[in-house]
């Protein structure tokens, strides 16, 4: 671990600078979310409070994708996906708990904002040390809360005012997102296995399984691959 | 309803970050399971990308969806960022919607 060396100003605005036009370009997206989230029966503010609450745009997916909730059975569905697609957030925060050396409050707020890209810009800045880190991680974390937010009611009261979603497309922008959010995870041999088979599954179980069962299904093919695979990545 | 969701899947969404944050380091850093909960979204997007092209409750379809979704891999392919891709399937589906 780096030791707790100064940070240049110079440094210190360039990190400012990555990690604010990193927030503002992921914080776009939270316009799709808005509006995925209107077509799925959410009201705007039902959509604000999944950014604000669970801030973690694959498992707000997961709970919008199952479509209108309108059983227990389907809330369970959107409850457990979302869960499973946390856990690497788990991860985040288990590095980042060095770093940061946060107790109480702060730790709190920290666990709120560690995602993909406050781990991601903070662990970029490792060769600069620790203020470093810290900068890069509260920057981004709560530059992409600021935009992910705002753009979230900006979708979701756009797509309120549009109307009928389908003939907006809509409903091919659900799982394109899901696509764009898998793309950059395809890498190796293993991903594309473990992507392949839980397809298959979902194909397989999808006309016999209650609702949703497929999809979760699916987390035995992750399971099941990385409890045996050690390499091959 | 969709109250109850929002707020139950936030507040486990919350409870795995600071887990992460506060938990032993030992209970975590076994590489089996960093390895499972990193392929874990790579299961269960696949899983949604599948479900939401190709399902209506409990049949299998072929509609404009899946042209969107076919655009889709063809901008990604291309490189595109995100909301590019996002946008190029909505239109897709819109375009073969008003057809």
């Amino acid at each position: 671990m780096n030791q707790e060396v100064e940070l240049p100003d110079n440094e210190r605005r360039r990190i400012t600078r990555d990690g604010v036009s990193l927030a503002f370009t992921v914080g776009l997206y939270g316009t799709a979310f808005g509006a995925a989230a209107s077509s799925s029966g959410l009201s705007p503010w039902q959509a604000l409070a999944l950014s604000a609450l669970l801030f973690s745009g694959a498992s707000q997916f997961a709970v919008v994708g199952v479509g209108v909730i309108t059983s227990w059975s389907l809330a369970v569905t959107a409850i457990t996906g979302a869960l499973l697609l946390g856990t690497r957030n788990a991860l985040y925060g288990l590095r980042m708990a060095p770093i940061l050396q946060l107790r109480g409050i702060k730790r709190a707020v920290a666990a709120q904002i560690t995602i993909d890209e406050s781990t991601g810009v903070a662990i970029s800045q490792e060769h600069l040390g620790l203020p470093a880190m810290r900068h890069g991680f509260w920057v981004t974390g709560l530059g992409v809360y600021l935009f992910w937010n705002s753009f979230t009611l900006l979708g979701a009261l756009g797509a309120d005012a549009l109307g009928d979603p389908a003939q907006f497309g809509l409903d091919a922008a659900v799982p394109a997102a899901f696509l764009g959010l898998l793309w950059p995870r395809l890498k190796g041999r293993t991903p594309w296995a473990v992507g392949m088979a839980a397809a298959i599954t979902v194909l397989i179980l999808l006309p016999h399984a209650p609702v949703g069962v497929p999809v979760i299904t699916s987390a035995l093919a992750a399971v099941v691959a990385g409890w045996k695979n050690g390499g091959g990545k | 309803m969709i109250w109850a969701t929002v707020l139950i899947s936030s507040a486990g969404c919350f409870l795995l970050k600071y887990a992460g944050m506060a938990m032993p380091e030992a209970w975590l850093s076994s590489p089996r399971v960093q390895r499972i909960a990193n392929l874990m979204p790579v299961a269960l997007l696949s899983a949604l990308v599948i479900a939401q092209t190709f399902g209506v409750g409990h049949t299998l379809t072929l509609d404009a969806r899946a042209a969107g979704v076919a655009v889709a891999i063809v901008v990604l392919l291309l490189r595109a960022p995100f909301p590019v891709v996002v946008v190029a399937a909505a239109v897709t589906s819109a375009l073969l919607h008003r057809l």
